[in-house]
């Protein structure tokens, strides 16, 4: 039955003053009831303009309908069809920029909680123990080379065909930014592994440790090894920094840097090995997905924290969910201010973060309005640790080890719609191609390569 | 020095390439510099000195125990090519990363002086094997107890005094490269060290390992670990070295009676 109800049930998450103590996950998600009661704010319009608005074409009118109806497994069949992480997507996806922007509810009120409904499916179905079928092997052996969204997006469907798949993992565990970037109270590493459980249940062959450009080159992956394709999944991992003065100072780390130690290093946890600098006032320098991500960890390890970004809230490009969850926990937010020096003290050691103020001008490029720094506004936070969250580049190691792969100008790999770069069986797809970008972008780059790399190997 | 057995590496890797290790699932994720590969029985040798919690752990382990994670080989190989005259210099226990480099420009042909120094004598390690193919050997100690007294700067600018030399390799403590930096620059032979920052993954991704070189910022782990000496700013990498000195002060601590021991 039809639902009018204007606004979204809401999230039951866990408390601010709680959660800025604990790394536990903040959004909770929804119970079977409130599921199916959501699930029931769908008109079911005849356009389904939320598909549109979908990188991966989820079926999401139906696979709501399933919810309505009580059938949580078919609901999650529905999705599972066309995306391979639903758990991971149903938490990470910036809905309010794809499905949920489209959905007609939100013209008056909210739109339906596309993501949420997501999430609940997924998580329903990992809760169960269900065991897949082998698929029948086709003979074919396929390497992909990096095991975040995009490699294992790619990995999963072409496991499903039948194919024998490796993938290469640099690190010591495998998931990509998943693991390494995405914090624990965002995304729960369970829930990762057990998404790359069912990868492993499929036959994929999963290799870390294995650092591809130096271990083996992407020409030895099919001369040596005899894989008769390649994926390159190798995300965009590059740190940028901004080049201003005192940036090398003790103190100042890549949002990548501060992030791996706590994610993928469990630096926060008392019997961990790794070392993360403890700052008393830390001063994060961006407002995406990853600078949000960065600031709430800080807060979370003790300190007080301001976030600084050259434009406005508007502008802001993180999902509006995680600047309302930092705002909550008792995070700053110092807009229309860029940094200009990195002050330190005599020991290298960062003691503050000088700024200008800035103005915006008129839209550039980006469509969004160009920040221009107001003359002799300068003014000083005091700050221990500077976090740099300014948004990452292509990884460099294939391109640099691999000869006649062809790359744009920040170090993308060059790829068609159909993920074939300029070297005959190796494809690409994801961050390592389109530069740094979302969890469902790359999936269905790696989707679609997939596709590709089977139509390239039956010789279609 | 500890050997791994680690065939995919020791089938790749080349002189100046490192490895990251982990000990156990709990571990950091450490650097070192590979010291030497068998390809046969498929190991790698490291050399590492005891400084954290993990340098401890590694310390504590025997034959026949594992390791958590071992990747590489990782960093650009050693740039040999075209130099037929080098002098290669090594300071404690980077002497066993400047061996592999002075034995493969031995290989390739060129005439090897090599230079090594020490704190004293009871720390003196490899230098039959240095001695061995060297066309010319010195030996310092800062003490005097074994060879020259003081460092390995006095023999390498009597070197540089006599001949021309296409290279200067030197791998050692910052302190000891800073000053090979500064003692080659005056006689213009281009002078490589071996920069062996703070890192965590070794594929460019946390900007740990940066350094400036000629004013712009390197990672070491994709474009090095080697760089032209001239150009890196020392001063910057020894305090971004000290970082997390306060930490393995107390790693150490946790473990008192283990930093007692020496590794060589």
């Amino acid at each position: 039955m039809y639902d009018p109800r204007p606004t979204k049930y809401p999230m039951p998450v866990q408390d601010p003053e709680e959660r800025r103590r604990n790394f536990g996950e903040v959004a909770l998600g929804y119970d079977r009831e409130t599921a199916v009661r959501e699930a029931s704010r769908c008109l079911h319009c005849k356009a389904h303009p939320c598909m549109e608005g979908c990188p991966v074409s989820v079926r999401i009118p139906d696979f709501i309908a399933k919810i309505a109806a009580g059938d949580f497994e078919g609901a999650y069949e529905v999705i599972s069809e066309s995306s391979s992480l639903p758990a991971v997507c149903g938490r990470v996806c910036p809905q309010e920029k794809q499905c949920e922007k489209f959905c007609v509810r939100g013209g008056r009120g909210e739109p339906v909680g596309i993501g949420r409904l997501e999430r609940f499916a997924a998580d329903f179905h990992l809760a169960q123990e269900t065991e897949g079928e082998l698929p029948a092997p086709n003979g074919h052996r396929v390497a992909v080379v990096g095991s975040g969204p995009a490699g294992l997006a790619c990995a999963g469907e072409l496991a499903r065909r039948g194919y024998e798949v490796t993938v290469f993992e640099a690190l010591h565990e495998a998931g990509g930014v998943l693991i390494y970037g995405i914090p624990e109270f965002r995304l729960p590493k369970e829930i990762v592994r057990r998404e790359i459980g069912r990868l492993l249940a499929l036959g994929v062959k999963i290799e870390t440790d294995s650092v591809i450009g130096r271990l083996y080159t992407v020409e030895e992956l099919k001369t040596e090894l005899g894989f008769e394709a390649v994926f390159l999944g190798t995300g965009a991992g590059l740190p940028r920094f901004m080049g201003i003065r005192g940036e090398n100072a003790n103190g100042v780390f890549s949002a990548n840097e501060y992030l791996t130690r706590a994610n993928l290093m469990k630096a926060y946890e008392e019997d961990s090995e790794t070392p993360i600098y403890r700052g008393r006032q830390v001063a994060v320098v961006g407002g995406g997905n990853v600078a949000m991500d960065a600031a709430r960890t800080a807060r979370r390890l003790g300190a007080e924290v301001t976030i600084v970004y050259r434009r406005g809230m508007e502008e802001l490009p993180a999902r509006r969910e995680e600047a309302e969850h930092a705002k909550e926990e008792g995070i700053a937010f110092r807009l229309l201010a860029n940094p200009v020096e990195i002050l330190t003290d005599g020991e290298n050691n960062a003691v503050g973060l000088k700024c200008v103020e800035m103005e915006l001008g008129q839209p550039d490029a980006s469509g969004r309005r160009r920040p221009i720094a107001k003359e002799g506004s300068e003014f000083t936070i005091a700050a221990d640790c500077v976090i740099m969250a300014l948004g990452t580049s292509p990884n460099p190691l294939v391109k640099m080890t691999t000869e006649g792969l062809a790359t744009r100008a920040h170090g993308e790999i060059a790829a068609d719609g159909e993920g074939r770069t300029s070297l005959e069986g190796v494809f690409a797809g994801g961050d390592a191609v389109s530069g740094s970008a979302t969890v469902i972008l790359a999936m269905g780059a790696g989707k679609r390569a997939a596709e590709s790399i089977d139509r390239y190997l039956k010789g279609a | 020095m500890i050997e791994v057995e680690a065939p995919r590496i020791a089938e790749k890797a080349l002189a100046g390439q490192f490895v990251i290790l982990r000990t156990d699932g709990r571990g950091e994720r450490i650097p070192l510099t590979i010291a030497g590969t068998d390809k046969k029985r498929g190991a790698v040798a490291v050399i590492f000195q005891v400084v954290g919690g993990t340098t401890m752990a590694l310390n504590e382990k025997r034959a026949g125990d594992t390791l958590a994670d071992f990747v590489g080989p990782l960093g650009n190989p050693t740039e040999i090519a075209g130099v037929k005259k080098a002098i290669v210099v090594g300071g404690g226990v980077g002497c066993a990363i400047a061996l592999p480099v002075a034995r493969r420009l031995k290989e390739a042909g060129a005439a090897v002086h090599s230079v090594i120094g020490f704190r004293s004598s009871e720390f003196v390690i490899l230098s039959e094997e240095f001695r061995a193919f060297s066309d010319s050997f010195a030996l310092t100690t800062d003490d005097g107890s074994l060879g020259e007294k003081g460092n390995v700067c006095i023999p390498l600018r009597r070197l540089l005094e006599g001949e021309t030399f296409d290279a200067v390799y030197a791998i050692g403590p910052l302190v000891m490269m800073k000053f090979v930096a500064a003692a080659t620059e005056p006689y213009h032979v281009k002078t490589i060290v071996s920069m062996d920052p703070i890192m965590i993954d070794g594929t460019g991704m946390c900007g740990c390992c940066r350094v400036r070189v000629g004013g712009e910022m390197k990672f070491a782990c994709v474009d090095g670990p080697d760089f032209d000496a001239h150009l890196i700013d020392f001063d910057e990498a020894i305090a971004r070295n000290r970082a997390y000195l306060p930490f393995e002060a107390q790693a150490r601590e946790r473990h008192c009676n283990l930093y007692k021991k020496e590794v060589n």
